[in-house]
């Protein structure tokens, strides 16, 4: 046979494929999604392969994972529902980066009658899009090794059995490690089948669901670990950006000859919507970057937008204007009916500002060319490596063929990472430098070109029937942003509203936008969670009785709901000076339910929130450490934008430009105890990584009616905020 | 050129006088694992350790570490094995990781000049410090069960 061998980055320095690969499984995609076959197989029907699984001599299995790591341990993760159903030794497992090539490496995607192929992790995919593909590729490799051990001894298949790397035949107990059997096994012409029904019963899991410690861990305690920032090429210099203060304006002229002159600066670089200057270090492209005066096109979009004012006051205008930029987005039952019959409506508005992701390495890329200036290397660390070679190579007129891309780890990612802006700028560098750069942008470039979760207003209408149950609900969305606006109201997830509008009534400021962790989530279940919290509590109910009772919960949200209740001891006293509020979450599949517990300073309007609890369904739960971490990350990262972070736009500039007036939450601010359960469940995985972060919001708000019995409607809840609410 | 010592060996870095510290140290002398998070002093993944004391080495000028010895998260220990390093993979506490030099070597600090913080005295040492990924429940407890190891 053919040995595959396809050109991989190696994850650490320490983990190396010991031995020659004997056994090699190549992976391709046929309609039905991801199916392993071997490389005659795959070569015979036309598919472009790539080794998926190799096992060698000395028993190392070499898996790829595509899970691109951002901290959620997605590569560790994705790769062990492999290693189950395979019944691989993890410890003789080795991982690989698998190469950006969603065709061969991505999930798949049905979209109407098109099926289409990613590698973007994003929205929580990871395990839950990988999930059955890694299952059935584990299985069908463990089947080809037991049929060339039965063909070995002359004994049925049936009779064998799987230890960890180990053929076992139980009736003459001979043993055979999966290192022997490659040694002579053959990959067979088809790979064979293997049915859903004969996957592993989980009560036989060996690592699914057990504690299986991250692979990146080791190397993140010791500095090892290698970011796209620490790569170093031999000739590589270093640039540096400068983008347009008011967002996407083109450069027209600059102090070139003063910089030029500047101690180590090489070139300066024009691009499409900023300045790059190039240096033989950092240092020098950063003191020249600081050194220029660009003068910028004028007539863009957001030149003049004042994003406080727009909010406060034409938002709610538009929101008022029954007749203005009115789109429905979603829509059940007969909700003017349901309305005309109400016996009481409630109604309430809810803001919340510009967000940003604030993931801690700034983006940055390294980008090289070859000689003939005709294929470019890069590296980087990204969410979605098969879209950033079709960015770079749409950038510079290639085709995607002649982008051979590097994965890293990434210094954070919350969505940011997905899109690759930024690399597309470090390729057109080094094309214009003709020496390999590294290009890295500054913290207060990062943010004032930053891509925001845009701000958003939101007027929710209820409508009660005459037994008091929610008949009607009526959401009005006012932004800029389209499906970043709205991708939260998902009522049918939680609630049994019969008769539902949700409206968007869009406006445009110019903006850069992105999907932030969780996207419109946590915004959307402020406005949400607080509307029934007011209504629970204008009704004399406690926020669970009125759920149960007027809400119509599923049965996920029962119990979810159900469970948070006793975990928090809902009933329990408290501090006299604490008080707890609660809300649903919900995300790619996964729904939650959340309670904190949370104090105030009367003086300072500062908020705290002491403690969290959360009860999650996220179906199986592949790491159940790894995922609970993952959840406390949503919880501390909700929480952080909910009581401090907040993106101000005054004349079309970002007004914040690093960590000193755009503040993260900082150790002496996070809770003291998280508490976070999942329920026990054999379905599908769901999404785990957002799943912390959305019902933050409300729950803090609504905990803070209970304690001073006032009402936060725009987030965050910065002590000025609060103070202002205090003393109305 | 700058004359000191880095993870025990001596150097000297032949930048301008007023070149950060940390990317003399990135750069310079190839070591990464010193990270750059915000150049400003506010998100401390840069600190390293001059004559055993944390400094955010953004914020530092090369001249000022002439003649000092300068601990880097790679010369923390010769194998990884510092009680840290040893209770940070045990508690499974980084994520993304950026970060987690920084942390180390904040911590490293405090345990010298305390070896039984309490969760307070941790918290106020640690505040120097920025988790994006908010591990900051796994450090405490990973500094907890360092100081534990230190103690018995």
């Amino acid at each position: 046979m053919t040995d595959i061998d396809t050109s991989t980055s190696k994850i650490t320095r320490r983990e190396f494929v010991a031995g020659t690969a004997r056994l090699t499984f190549a992976v391709a995609f046929a309609p039905s999604g991801m199916l392993l076959m071997s490389a005659v197989q795959a070569k015979a029907a036309g598919y472009e392969i790539g080794a998926w699984v190799r096992i060698a001599a000395d028993n190392t299995i070499t898996i790829l994972t595509p899970g691109a790591e951002m901290g959620q341990g997605s590569m560790t993760g994705v790769p062990v529902v492999l290693a189950e159903e395979l019944d691989a030794d993890w410890n003789q497992v080795v991982l690989e980066w698998a190469p950006a090539n969603p065709k061969i490496y991505g999930y798949a995607r049905r979209r109407g009658e098109s099926l289409s192929h990613s590698m973007a992790i994003v929205g929580s995919r990871a395990v839950m899009m990988y999930y059955d593909g890694m299952r059935r590729a584990g299985a069908q490799v463990r089947k080809v090794l037991l049929a060339a051990a039965a063909k070995k001894w002359r004994v049925d298949p049936a009779e064998l059995t799987t230890e960890p790397s180990v053929v076992v035949h139980r009736a003459s107990g001979r043993r055979m490690s999966y290192g022997e059997v490659a040694m002579f096994a053959e990959p067979p012409a088809t790979m064979p089948e293997v049915p859903a029904a004969d996957f592993k019963d989980p009560s036989k899991f060996r690592l699914i669901g057990k504690p299986v410690p991250r692979r990146d861990i080791p190397d993140k305690v010791n500095g090892a670990a290698k970011f796209a920032i620490d790569v170093r090429l031999p000739g590589m210099v270093y640039a540096t950006t400068v983008h347009s203060p008011v967002q996407l304006a083109a450069p027209v002229r600059w102090n070139e000859d003063a910089v030029r002159k500047m101690r180590g600066v090489i070139n300066i670089v024009k691009l499409e919507r900023g300045v790059a200057v190039v240096a033989d270090t950092f240092e020098h492209a950063l003191k020249a970057r600081n050194a220029l005066t660009v003068t910028w096109a004028k007539g863009v979009l957001a030149e003049g937008f004042d994003s406080p004012p727009e909010l406060d006051a034409n938002y709610p205008r538009i929101a008022a204007d029954e007749v203005a930029h009115n789109t429905t987005v979603g829509e059940t039952g007969d909700i003017d009916t349901a309305f005309a019959n109400a016996a009481k409506i409630y109604q309430a508005s809810f803001k919340s500002d510009f967000g940003y992701h604030a993931q801690m390495e700034p983006l940055n890329a390294v980008a090289r060319f070859n000689a003939a200036g005709n294929q470019v290397e890069i590296w980087e660390g990204t969410q979605a490596p098969g879209r950033s070679r079709q960015l770079i190579a749409r950038a510079l007129g290639f085709e995607p063929s002649q982008v051979i891309h590097h994965q890293h780890y990434m210094g954070g990612g919350f969505g940011r990472r997905s899109i690759n802006d930024y690399t597309v700028e470090a390729a057109l560098i080094a094309r214009a430098v003709k020496r390999p750069v590294k290009m890295i942008w500054t913290r207060e470039e990062d943010l004032a070109y930053g891509m925001f979760r845009p701000q958003c207003f939101q007027r929710v209408e209820a409508a009660l029937d005459q037994r008091g149950k929610i008949a009607g609900w009526r959401h009005c969305v006012v932004g800029d942003g389209g499906r970043l606006l709205y991708s939260g109201i998902n009522l049918d997830k939680y609630y049994r509203v019969p008769n539902q509008r949700i409206e968007l009534r869009g406006t445009a400021h110019g903006i850069r936008l992105k999907h932030w962790r969780a996207v419109a989530h946590p915004f959307n279940l402020f406005a949400i969670e607080g509307m029934v919290d007011e209504m629970a509590a204008a009704e004399g109910m406690d926020p669970f009785t009125f759920r149960h009772q007027r809400m119509a919960l599923t049965p996920k949200a029962q119990d979810v709901f159900a469970a948070v209740e006793t975990l928090c001891d809902w009933r329990a006293r408290r501090l006299p000076d604490r008080a707890l509020g609660l809300s649903v979450s919900e995300r790619s599949g996964s729904l939650g339910a959340g309670v904190v517990e949370i104090s105030l300073d009367r003086q300072t309007g500062k908020l705290r929130v002491h403690k969290v609890w959360a009860v999650i369904d996220g179906g199986t739960i592949v790491q159940p450490d790894m995922a609970r971490r993952n959840v406390e990350s949503g919880i501390v990262y909700g929480l952080s934008s909910v009581l401090k972070e907040r993106v101000t736009i005054k004349d079309g500039k970002v007004e914040q430009s690093n960590f000193h007036d755009y503040p993260l939450l900082r150790m002496s601010e996070a809770p003291e105890e998280i508490h976070v359960e999942f329920l026990e469940r054999d379905t599908h995985p769901t999404g785990i990584g957002e799943i912390g972060n959305p019902f933050i919001s409300a729950a803090v708000a609504n905990a803070f009616h209970a304690l001073t019995g006032k009402r936060l409607y725009h987030m965050p809840f910065t002590p000025e905020r609060v103070l202002a609410v205090l003393n109305a | 050129m700058v004359a000191f010592k880095i993870n025990g060996k001596p150097v000297s870095v032949s930048a301008e006088p007023d070149t950060p510290l940390l990317w003399a140290i990135r750069d310079h002398l190839k070591l990464t694992g010193t990270k750059f998070g915000c150049g400003a002093g506010h998100c401390g993944a840069c600190t390293v350790h001059v004559n055993g004391k944390a400094i955010k080495s953004c914020m530092t000028r090369l001249t000022n570490v002439e003649g000092t010895s300068v601990t880097t998260i790679e010369g923390l220990s010769p194998d990884s094995n510092h009680r840290l390093q040893k209770a940070w993979v045990a508690e499974q506490v980084a994520q993304c990781g950026y970060c987690q030099s920084g942390q180390i070597m904040q911590a490293a600090e405090l345990l010298e000049q305390n070896p039984n913080p309490s969760r307070d005295e941790i918290v106020a040492h640690m505040d120097a410090v920025l988790c994006r990924c908010g591990t900051y429940t796994r450090i405490i407890a990973a500094i907890q069960r360092a100081a534990s190891e230190q103690s018995s």
